[in-house]
């Protein structure tokens, strides 16, 4: 779920900037939106060269590859950081961020490509060792490891670290909560800063038995507990320098670089080099340049003009040019080779309702299924470069996912109106139904889906109704509310969705058991409560063998597509600007963005 | 706009000293003489004809659809280029890129929206309906509420005076967009027994009517005030007539005049306020044409669409200025001394 929260709530936020000025007068914005681009069309030239690279290169490859230290590596962003304190974070981009200066217990192998969702250890020694049925972990960290200050890191600092995280009325609230919901002996834990005499008593989810070791008791089996270790909640802080939230200003720094003066919310965040980091005992960070500068709040267009201009070298955001620049850049035969258009794994689909009348009827679902025009419902989202048509849930990143599962295929994705028809015979309605579908106004393309949608479905007769919620609190208090989904007959709901971690579970447990139905802030929007799919998830948490759940997980997705419970839209392609200057640029697949770790600039 | 007419026949009736002067040629009605006046306003003239060709464009929107273009929520993706949304050159060779016109001819007369190609012209020409909709009947709710409450604060004074003069200004002072953009996110669906757009629309309309009734009520006070010491109105007092004799027979039929030309002002305030709502988001919903939405969705697709953004942003403007120099003909017909 990272991605899809942080990442797409930045550019609403954008969108409200820009929409607030238009109140006033919607002229003057189209005006000058006239002149900007005619400006941008003769203003992006420059003389760069040929470029050597291919079009989304760094999807599959290191482009550019480089081992020259020093210069400066400029990125922007035009929102800002939920938190740079790493234990207060839930943006994508942050938790790729933040390894400049946090570093985790393990973290993600470093190759582009489906092995980045490897494991490897950080600050462990070695992976985790679990017990027999997963319900203890043990994990020892590297000795003689050291924060910028000298001082050596600690279990016990780890221990702290997701301690304020998780637990108490007082826990930092951004990041995500699988410590709380997964470690047991901790229900009665206030939190650290609860107590200050001893912050850590009462907290028995963790044993620190000495210097270098954790472990970790889980309240129940959880075979992929190794993917939560990975989350910058597990990056150490000291205690006597914790100030709560606003420990952001001034994050105590574990990696290779550290903060040079503070955090400045909305307005900057630079780095320097932080020399009592230990290259030997790092294995993903390459730590090229010599600083490190963020801009917070610029506007996103200017932020694509700096890139292409050679002004600025990375967008801290990583989902991609704005509208405007994608369209110049996938016209400009020049910069295609500078354009990335990686897969990510957030996939775009519509919830169909397992609940609401006549769609608790499986025909009606699945005559939805089989009407749906996914060659228009892609062309809302941009058509190839956008994304790729999904037949199935689950990214093609993720281990066990399946582009054959295709149950509901037609010619030229057009949809099967015969069978389409047939169905709704078959559930009672041959004459069609109507319903409403839910999207979010400030996303152009969850609008433009639902349109196309309504289109596709008229031809059946189902007539669907378009209703539009702010995103702010679609999620949780619309799409995300049974009660307000049943009052409001939003048979179909325009979504989208990224893992937490890189597996079928990090993917679809929440979108797809029974047991995650909640009455806010519920993911699993169709509600769909299938006795197998319910057994497999608790099934899948007990089995070792990373291929075996894989072949659970395509299991799960096949049943779903069966039940008709989600119609996949497409897997979701961003259209990223590779300056020539920037070096070692691939695409990550856990981040969904580029590996900010192994990027260094040739320019000082 | 049949309104300038009717409304001076009627005041010509109340007005006490146009009745006493009785009808001739020589003595002509304020609305004659406003009329005249307006008919050598050409600017004004102007202004009035194109509101006039506005409205007609509204009303006749499913036929011009029909004559000159599409259903307007049609689809012709075979003619669109899925990569920029762009409209192609030639849907037979897509390999020739994107018309720079926006597929401008004689079947799209205005072209065809990015991405999934609908015609143009028909959603600009039921757009009208939309923009023209929402702000009469808000500007109607308008004028009510201000008249009634203008002429009461007026006409009794003293206290009551003073709590509807305040409640104006608090009215005034209401951050009103962002109200009405949190309100069109909480109203549920199927409140006050409407669903769907009609929901939309009537919040759309209780917002701007509701809120901005103040600038007519103020005008009204204003004039009311001044009418309540004229000898006419002395004179039924004199004679016993009641209060509700007064302000209906005396007072009313004289206030036609102002509120007639500040609802002129006041519905191309309120379209631009519609035009603002959709295209945050909050106004009416897809796939219903509305100006404002579409100049949202066109922002995406200026670099490779740009008669999206024109096209209408032309009719926002147009219309606008249309009301505007209309409004402000009247005005100067009825009331020569206030155009300097």
């Amino acid at each position: 779920m990272t991605t899809h929260h942080l990442a797409h709530a930045v550019p609403s936020r954008r969108r409200r900037g820009r929409g607030r000025m238009t109140a006033f007068s919607a002229l003057g914005v189209a005006a000058a939106l006239l002149l900007a681009a005619c400006g941008g069309a003769d203003g992006g030239g420059g003389d760069r060269g040929d470029v050597d690279a291919e079009f989304n290169e760094g999807e599959s490859s290191v482009v550019n590859p480089s081992d020259r230290t020093g210069g400066t590596l400029r990125y922007a962003i035009s929102s800002d950081f939920d938190s740079p304190d790493p234990g207060n974070t839930y943006y994508a981009f942050s938790w790729n961020f933040s390894r400049y200066y946090a570093r985790t217990l393990l973290t993600y192998t470093g190759e582009p490509g489906e092995e980045g969702t490897e494991l490897q250890p950080d600050l462990a020694e070695a992976m985790p060792e679990a017990n027999e049925d997963f319900t203890e972990w043990t994990v020892r960290i590297k000795r003689g490891l050291r924060y910028e200050d000298g001082s050596e890191i600690t279990a016990r600092d780890i221990e702290y670290a997701v301690a304020r995280s998780n637990f108490g009325a007082q826990a930092l609230p951004n990041g995500p909560k699988y410590f709380q919901n997964l470690l047991a002996d901790s229900e009665d834990y206030e939190g650290p800063y609860a107590n200050e005499d001893d912050p850590l008593a009462g907290f028995g989810g963790i044993e620190t038995p000495d210097d270098h070791t954790l472990v970790f008791h889980l309240n129940r089996s959880f075979a992929e507990f190794p993917y939560v270790l990975i989350q910058p909640q597990t990056a150490p802080v000291p205690p006597e320098a914790d100030r709560g939230e606003r420990y952001q200003s001034h994050v105590v720094s574990s990696g290779p670089y550290k903060f040079d003066g503070d955090y400045r919310p909305g307005v900057s965040l630079n780095l320097v080099r932080n020399d009592q980091w230990d290259p030997s005992t790092d294995p993903t960070r390459e730590a090229l340049p010599d600083r490190i500068e963020v801009e917070l709040g610029v506007d996103q267009n200017e932020i694509d003009q700096r890139l292409v201009n050679g002004g600025l070298d990375v967008d801290l955001a990583g989902t991609g040019v704005g509208p405007a620049m994608k369209g110049t850049l996938i016209t400009d035969e020049n910069e295609r080779n500078s354009v990335d258009n990686p897969q990510s794994s957030t996939l775009r689909y519509v919830n169909i309702n397992t609940v609401l009348e006549p769609l608790d009827d499986l025909a009606c679902r699945q005559a939805i299924m089989y009407a749906a025009d996914r060659d228009a419902l892609q062309r809302a989202w941009g058509g190839d470069i956008g994304g790729d048509i999904a037949t199935q849930i689950m990214p093609g990143a993720l281990p066990g996912a399946d582009p054959s599962i295709n149950p509901y295929s037609s010619e030229g994705h057009e949809g099967d109106l015969d069978t389409a028809r047939q169905k709704l015979e078959e559930c009672g309605e041959p004459d069609g139904f109507s319903t409403s579908i839910g999207a979010r106004s400030d996303r152009p393309a969850d609008v433009s889906t639902a349109e196309a949608l309504q289109q596709s479905l008229k031809r059946v007769g189902i007539d669907v109704r378009i209703k539009q919620y702010p995103s702010d609190t679609y999620t949780n208090t619309q799409a995300g509310s049974p009660s307000f989904v049943h009052e409001n007959d939003l048979g179909l709901t325009v979504y989208g969705w990224a893992p937490d971690w890189p597996s079928g579970y990090g993917f679809m447990s929440k979108i797809l058991d029974g047991d995650a139905i909640r009455e806010a802030g519920n993911a699993n929007i169709s509600e769909l409560d299938d006795e197998r799919i319910n057994a497999w998830f608790d099934e899948v948490v007990t089995v070792e063998d990373p291929d075996e759940r894989a072949s659970i997980y395509t299991q799960i997705d096949q049943r779903a597509m069966e039940q008709a419970a989600i119609l996949p839209v497409v897997f979701e392609r961003t259209v990223l600007y590779r300056p020539p200057n920037l070096t070692n640029a691939y695409y990550h697949v856990g981040y969904s963005m580029y590996d900010y770790m192994a990027l260094g600039a040739t320019r000082d | 706009m049949t309104a300038p007419m009717d409304a001076p026949e009627s005041s010509q009736h109340a007005d006490p000293e146009a009745a006493a002067r009785g009808s001739g040629a020589a003595n002509r009605s304020l609305g004659q003489i406003a009329w005249q006046r307006f008919r050598r306003d050409r600017i004004g003239m102007a202004g009035g004809v194109v509101v006039l060709l506005l409205i007609l464009v509204a009303l006749l929107a499913p036929l011009l659809a029909s004559w000159f273009g599409s259903p307007p929520n049609q689809f012709h993706q075979d003619l669109i280029e899925p990569l920029t949304g762009g409209v192609l050159r030639d849907p037979d060779d897509p390999a020739e890129g994107i018309d720079p016109w926006g597929g401008i001819s004689t079947e799209h007369l205005l072209g065809l929206e990015p991405v999934n190609g609908r015609d143009l012209f028909s959603r600009i020409v039921y757009g009208a309906r939309t923009s023209l909709l929402v702000a009469t009947v808000a500007t109607l709710v308008c004028v009510v509420i201000g008249t009634v409450l203008g002429i009461v604060a007026g006409y009794f004074g003293g206290w009551v005076d003073v709590a509807i003069s305040r409640a104006m200004d608090i009215f005034l002072a209401f951050p009103l967009l962002l109200f009405a953009i949190a309100l069109v996110g909480v109203v549920p669906d199927g409140a006050f027994g409407l669903t769907g757009n009609g929901l939309r629309i009537g919040v759309l309309v209780f917002i701007i009517g509701f809120f901005n009734w103040p600038y007519i009520g103020r005008i009204v006070r204003g004039q009311t005030l001044t009418l309540k010491e004229r000898e006419f109105v002395e004179a039924a007092h004199s004679l016993g007539a009641g209060s509700a004799h007064i302000v209906f027979r005396e007072i009313l039929p004289n206030l036609l005049t102002p509120i007639l030309v500040y609802s002129t002002l006041l519905i191309p305030t309120n379209i631009l306020f519609e035009a603002a709502l959709s295209f945050l988001g909050v106004g009416i919903n897809p796939p219903m044409a509305t100006w404002g939405g579409m100049l949202d969705n066109a922002l995406r697709f200026y670099t490779t669409s740009p008669h999206f953004v024109i096209i209408p942003g032309l009719a926002i403007f147009v219309t606008v200025l249309a009301f505007n120099l209309f409004g402000d003909g009247l005005r100067d017909a009825f009331d020569p001394r206030s155009s300097d």
